[in-house]
Order: C-alpha cells, then sequence, then structure tokens
C-alpha cells in the first residue's frame, strides 16, 4: 500500500475503516429489512394514536365520565362534531373499524352517524344521535370509543393471551367460543417439536450414510437432499396432497393391496397428518445439512478404535458417534424449530380445519382483517416465546458447541 | 484496493435510473385483479381492447383480494396500483379509511341505448369509491358421476348426510358457510340476516354446522373446489359459480350447481387514492364498467353484468357459442332463487366470527 505512506494516519486506523466499510452494506441491509421492521412492528402492537388524534376533544371530556351512565350532552356534542370533521377527512373508517373490535356492531353504526349527522347542523346532540342510532345510548359504545382512544395499549397483547378488559379496568378470559390464540400458540409449539423430532430420526441416517460414503456417491446423495430443497415450496406442498389425499396414489395403493377398504379410504391430508407430513419433508434438508457437516468431520477411525477396545455397535455409538454429532443436532434442531413455528403456506394449503397455526392467524390479521396491532402483538409473543425457548436450549446444549459447518 | 465507484458501472446504473423513469413517465397504468380463469376474461374482453382503443399501456398484477397492500402503498405514498378489482365490504372500507378516490358515476359512460349511469347501474351497484363490475355467487355444486340416483336440489340437500353421504367442501371462512347454515336449518332467504343479528340465530348457524363438520374437507383458494370435484375428494362443493363453469364447459366436467339460495355478490372497480396516473386510471374505470365491457367480461366467464343493459349483450359464450343466460346468477331463474350477500352485516362482525369459526374450527 503505497498510498498509506503518504498521509500520516494510523495503518491500524485505516484497517479498521475498510473493515467498517466492508460489512457496512450488511448492517444496513440488516437494519432496513430486520431490524427497522421489527421495531415498527411491536410498536404497532402497543401504540396506536389513531383514535386519539380523530377525536381528542370527545376523549378529554369522557375523562369525566362514570362509566354507568349516558354521557353529558358536552361529550355528544364533541363527538357529533369530531365524527363529521372525520368523516369529511376520511379518517373515520379507521376509527369505525377500530371501535368495531371492542364492541362488534359499531363500524356500521359510526359511519351511518356520519352519514346521517351531514344534515344536522344544531343540537340537542344526545338526542339526534340515539335516533340515528340506539348504540350511542348504549354505555358500551362509550367504553369502547374510550379504550381504542388510548394511545398506548396493551389491549392487543390481552388480545392474542385470549384475555380481555371488562369496564372495571380488571382482566379476564374471553368467551370460550372465541378463544383461539392460546391454543394455536400451544399447537403451534407441539407441531414444531413433533417435526423437529421427526427431522432428526428421517435425517440421523440419512446424514451419516452422506458422511460416510465415497465421494461420488455422496455428492450424489447429497443432490438428492437438495433437489426437493430447491424446489418450489407450493410445488412440494402441493404433490403432497396429489399424493395423500383420498382418492390419491398412496390410498390407491393401500386399496389395490387390500390393506383397506374402498369405503374406508384413510384421510391422510387437510388434517394435523398432512400438515406434519409435508412440513417434515419441506425442512428435513435443513437438519441433514447441518448433521453432514458436522458429521463428517468425525473420523470413522473412532468407531473402529471403540469396537478395537470391546464396545458393542450400540455402546460405540451412544459414547463415542452421538456425543461427537452433538453440535450438529443442536444447529439442526434449532433451525427447524424456528422454521417449523413461523410456516404458514404448507399448513394454509393442507392443513384442513385442526392444522392451522398460530401464524395463520397472523397472516389473517396482516391481510384481512387489517388489525395489524393486534398480528403485531401475536408476533411479540411468538419472539418472546422463541426468545425463551432458545435460552433454555442454550443452557441446555450450549449454542457455542453448535456447528453450521 | 480501490474503492471508487468504476465509470463503467457508474454509467449503466445511470442508463437503468433513466430508462425505468422514461418507462414511469409513458401512459401506463397498473391495473390489479384475481386472476385465474376471470382475471383472463377481463383480459382479453377488456384489458386489450382498451390498450388497442386508447394507447394508454396496462399492467396486469394479480392478488388475492383484501386491502393490505392498497393500505401499504398509501400509508408510504408510493402508489403502484392504480386500478383495483375488490370485494364489495373491501371497497366501502377503503373508502371511509380514505384509501380510495370517490367515483363521480356521471363520468361513467351511458348505456347503450342512453341511459344515464346511475340508472342504468343495479341497485346497491354503485358506492362511493366504486364502480360495480360484475354479480359472482357463491352456490354448491356437485359431481354427477359421484351421487348416482337421486341428486341434491337445495342447500338442506348439501347438510344431508343421510341421502347423500360422503365429503363436502367448503371455504374455510364464516361467510356464506353461516348463511347456508342456516337456511338448510329452514331460516326463510330473507330473515338469514336477521337470525344471525341474534346470538341465538349465530348459535343455530354454528350447530347446523356442526352436523356435517367431520364430513367437511375445507377450501382456500377458489381453484381447488373444481379440482376436489374433478377428483372425487368431495362429492359436493360449495365454490364460485364462474369456477364450475369453466371446467363445465371448457373441461368438459359432468358437474351440476344447484342455484338455490346462491349468495350474490358485486365486484367493484376502485382507484386508489393519490395516484399519480389519475387521468389514465379513470379513464380505464370508465371503459370497463360499460355495459360493452362487462358484457364481455360475461361472455368468457360467468358473471352477470352489474348494468341493466349489460345482459342483453352477453347472448353467448364466446369459444363455446352456448347460451350464457341459463349460467349466469342474474339471470331471472336464477336471480329469484338468490339471497344478496350482506357486505355490511360481515363488515361489522367479521372480526368476532372469525374468531368463533376458529376456534370452533380448532376444537
Amino acid at each position: 500500500m503505497a498510498g498509506s505512506l503518504r498521509f500520516p494516519v494510523d495503518p491500524h486506523r485505516r484497517t479498521q475503516l475498510r473493515a467498517l466499510a466492508l460489512v457496512a452494506p450488511l448492517v444496513i441491509y440488516i437494519g432496513v429489512t430486520f431490524i427497522a421492521p421489527l421495531g415498527t412492528m411491536l410498536t404497532r402492537s402497543v401504540y396506536d394514536p389513531v383514535v386519539a388524534d380523530v377525536l381528542p376533544e370527545t376523549l378529554e371530556l369522557l375523562e369525566h365520565w362514570d362509566g354507568r351512565t349516558l354521557p353529558s350532552e358536552a361529550v355528544f356534542a364533541a363527538a357529533a362534531a369530531e365524527i363529521k370533521r372525520a368523516a369529511a377527512a376520511r379518517s373515520l373508517g379507521q376509527v369505525a373499524g377500530r371501535v368495531n373490535r371492542v364492541q362488534g356492531g359499531l363500524r356500521s353504526a359510526v359511519t351511518r352517524t356520519a352519514r346521517e349527522l351531514r344534515d344536522i347542523e344544531v343540537g340537542p346532540w344526545r338526542e339526534s344521535m340515539t335516533a340515528i342510532d340506539s348504540v350511542w345510548a348504549d354505555p358500551a359504545t362509550w367504553y369502547a370509543i374510550q379504550v381504542t382512544g388510548e394511545r398506548f395499549t396493551a389491549r392487543h397483547y390481552a388480545n392474542a393471551l385470549d384475555l380481555q378488559r371488562l369496564p372495571d379496568g380488571s382482566l379476564a378470559p374471553q368467551p370460550v367460543e372465541r378463544r383461539i390464540y392460546l391454543k394455536l400458540f400451544w399447537r403451534t409449539l407441539l407441531v414444531s417439536t413433533v417435526i423437529t423430532l421427526l427431522c432428526l430420526i428421517l435425517g440421523y441416517p440419512i446424514a451419516h450414510l452422506i458422511a460416510r460414503s465415497p465421494a461420488g456417491r455422496a455428492n450424489w446423495l447429497l443432490i438428492l437432499v437438495l433437489v426437493p430443497f430447491w424446489t418450489s415450496l407450493l410445488v412440494r406442498t402441493t404433490s403432497w396432497i396429489v399424493l395423500l389425499q383420498t382418492q390419491g396414489v398412496l390410498n390407491d395403493l393401500l386399496v389395490a393391496i387390500g390393506l383397506v377398504s374402498d369405503d374406508g379410504r384413510v384421510a391422510m391430508v387437510y388434517n394435523m397428518t398432512g400438515t406434519i407430513v409435508a412440513m417434515t419433508h419441506v425442512l428435513l434438508p435443513f437438519m441433514v445439512l447441518p448433521l453432514y457437516s458436522v458429521m463428517r468431520g468425525i473420523p470413522p477411525t473412532y468407531m473402529d478404535a471403540a469396537a478395537s477396545l470391546g464396545a458393542t455397535p450400540v455402546q460405540a455409538f451412544l459414547r463415542v458417534y452421538w456425543p461427537q454429532s452433538l453440535p450438529g443436532v443442536g444447529a439442526g434442531a434449532l433451525l427447524v424449530f424456528i422454521l417449523a413455528i413461523g410456516f404458514y403456506i404448507t399448513p394454509a394449503l393442507v392443513g384442513g380445519s385442526d392444522g392451522q397455526l398460530i401464524s395463520n392467524m397472523i397472516a389473517y390479521h396482516m391481510q384481512t382483517s387489517l388489525n395489524w396491532g393486534l398480528a403485531a402483538a401475536l408476533g411479540g409473543v411468538l419472539l418472546v416465546g422463541v426468545i425463551v425457548l432458545y435460552v433454555v436450549y442454550e443452557r441446555l446444549v450450549g449454542v457455542e458447541r453448535m456447528g453450521l459447518g | 484496493m480501490n474503492y471508487r465507484f468504476s465509470p463503467f458501472f457508474t454509467t449503466i446504473l445511470a442508463i437503468l435510473f433513466v430508462v425505468s423513469c422514461g418507462t414511469e413517465s409513458s401512459r401506463s397504468i397498473t391495473a390489479v385483479s384475481w386472476g385465474g380463469s376471470y382475471g383472463r376474461a377481463v383480459n382479453e374482453g377488456v384489458n386489450i381492447p382498451f390498450m388497442e382503443e386508447t394507447g394508454i399501456n396496462i399492467q396486469v398484477e394479480d392478488y388475492n383480494g383484501g386491502l393490505a397492500q392498497i393500505r401499504a402503498q398509501v400509508e408510504i405514498g408510493e402508489i403502484h396500483w392504480d386500478v383495483v378489482d375488490l370485494e364489495m365490504a373491501e371497497a366501502v372500507r377503503g373508502c371511509d379509511e380514505g384509501l380510495l378516490e370517490p367515483i363521480d358515476v356521471a363520468s361513467l359512460p351511458d348505456g347503450p341505448d342512453g341511459t344515464p349511469a346511475a340508472e342504468d347501474f343495479v341497485e346497491g351497484a354503485m358506492t362511493e369509491c366504486g364502480a360495480g363490475s360484475v354479480f359472482f355467487s357463491t352456490v354448491y355444486a356437485y359431481n354427477e358421476e359421484s351421487i348416482p340416483g337421486t341428486k341434491p336440489g337445495t342447500i338442506a340437500d348439501f347438510f344431508d348426510l343421510e341421502t347423500f353421504p360422503g365429503r363436502r367442501g367448503m371455504r374455510r371462512v364464516p361467510q356464506v358457510n353461516l348463511e347456508f347454515a342456516l337456511i338448510a336449518d329452514g331460516v326463510p332467504r330473507d330473515q338469514v340476516y336477521a337470525a344471525l343479528d341474534t346470538p341465538e340465530g349465530i348459535d343455530r348457524a354454528f350447530a347446523k354446522l356442526e352436523t356435517i363438520r367431520d364430513e367437511v374437507v375445507w377450501w382456500e383458494a377458489g381453484a381447488q373446489p373444481p379440482q376436489m370435484l374433478a377428483d372425487g375428494e368431495v362429492v359436493m362443493s360449495t365454490a364460485y359459480n364462474g369456477r364450475i363453469f369453466n371446467a363445465q364447459v371448457l373441461e368438459d366436467q359432468p358437474f351440476v350447481i344447484v342455484w338455490d339460495g346462491q349468495l350474490m355478490g358485486i365486484g367493484q372497480f376502485v382507484v386508489v387514492a393519490g395516484t399519480p396516473r389519475l387521468e389514465e386510471a379513470m379513464e380505464y374505470l370508465a371503459f370497463v364498467t360499460s355495459a360493452k365491457s362487462m358484457a364481455e367480461i360475461g361472455r368468457r366467464i360467468s358473471y352477470s353484468p352489474a348494468r341493466r343493459s349489460g345482459m342483453p349483450l352477453v347472448s353467448t359464450h364466446i369459444e363455446k357459442g352456448i347460451d350464457m343466460e341459463p349460467h349466469m346468477p342474474g339471470s331471472p331463474a336464477n336471480a329469484a332463487q338468490a339471497l344478496r350477500f350482506d357486505w355490511e352485516w360481515w363488515a361489522d362482525h367479521q372480526d368476532e366470527m372469525n374468531e368463533r369459526f376458529s376456534a370452533w374450527l380448532a376444537r
């Protein structure tokens, strides 16, 4: 480096700066595509200024409301003025949607009220509004406005944990027919664990076989693992539908060899079985590859040495091979488990009624109900769950011992 | 190591930048629709003639419904989508939230006989920010080969496992299923939504669904029901009428549509608020909601025009030459058995119903 001689700059500093410049694209990339969206989503789960911005005066007056009787005429007047203004500015829809989530039916009531208020110039507002829709005579409506008017709110997290806040401020479980999220969280954990174990049971012998094969054959076997890995997720998932459906290949085979009768075809897809089978297949390479890379580093002579010292094959495997392959098991299991927790296309296609996972609900709230606050809260709960599991896992297995090859 | 940008790459970047700006400024809009056979019908029947007539280029994008992308684009202020084919509930909601441009019905073309657009559109087809496109229906259909002997003819038959054993396909959403369940349970068509307004009515609908629960295969995408019927995976399935029609006519599948209790909805063409290509978007909107365009769509897939003057223009299928009228949700015979989908009720109760439906499914 001739240039460095010309400037009185510390050469170490230059190297450091260069190193920084080299990692800068990565840092910026991670910041833009990972940290920033994560941050915005988590913010959304606790911060929601829409109602507070649109109905400031109403909310301020509601602070003095006792919560049981009808609010005063002043509250109605403020609400009427602010609803009119919001309708003209086209910001009422977002308010109506939020209030509706606390008290079903208010969306249309609020927008209808705005339409009818257009022609009303003078009070008394209480009479006119309760005449337009009887919901305004119900304290629950005002409570819903009050709740959604909080800028910083825990209601999305309460909702994500199947809880609701009662007007007296206490938390209570949702009515039984609306409790869904906790159940889905548990199911997601359970399914991910089962899939991780299945991948381990299926992937371990494959990885071992590849690691012990001569180079040429090992390449072919690796390609067999990688080709499905490179194939589109949708193609693989729909192929499982073709194979597993009641009129599908596998059932035809079972009927042909007389194992099941034609009327007794087995339902293997559009249920939990389908989800587990398809997801295990999709995630298997993520188990095989770390296992393979670790196993390749275990010299085969160790097993021979163990045998020559009198160990049975089972003993040699359990006491010599398995402990050395643990870093691969750790890495593969963590990869598969974390990917499984966030899966949603496969369960959506083959899951049927009982194969849905929490990520399907998150997708629903992102795309269909547009309840991004709740989607973010569900994602937040999932994130915390994964971090807790990771810490436990780190204590048990030790992340520094993981080998990704 | 040299950290300066090489002149070569800088030039390439500059050229790419200029080229990308260049395509922006020529007259071109993005029209977003549902894809599949319906998307193809819109493309062939409307988009291609529009491009030839006006010289405005149309970029077609497919999506699966919902306001999420529109909302994201409007919030960020980077509008890529100009005209979108939305469902009614979403069009009204998007309008309330300020995501869509208001549409003046007077700016839309008159009917061929000179009837003003406001009168030509079927009642309820125009909303503040949406212009009606076509009527589509959720019906149920069966595979004739899977059901020997007596054929089903009513919604009640769909829930009758004794007379018609076998698996049923239903869309994995509460919409339509709750309505069908109540009709099957004996609620008159015109009182379905009144019943759903009461907790007892909702319990009743779920109780009726419970009777066939173990036999239901749940579908997600509109392309699935014809597939499941053809494979014999189900003996009958709820489906969009256009999809079944396509399978019947273009693939010669032995499917039969049961029109009893068909649940009719109207599609809406909307313009995304704040699009920099407003003029072109409105020009396209006027073109696509003309009676002729609607009829051109109707000649390719069995969705009825949302204009009164559109229906007589449909006549026959463009390829097969068959009379379209018996296949249309809006034909007098079929419309007499229809229930209009109450999007307002669903806008109010979607969240609760979805939680309850998911909890019911997950049990």
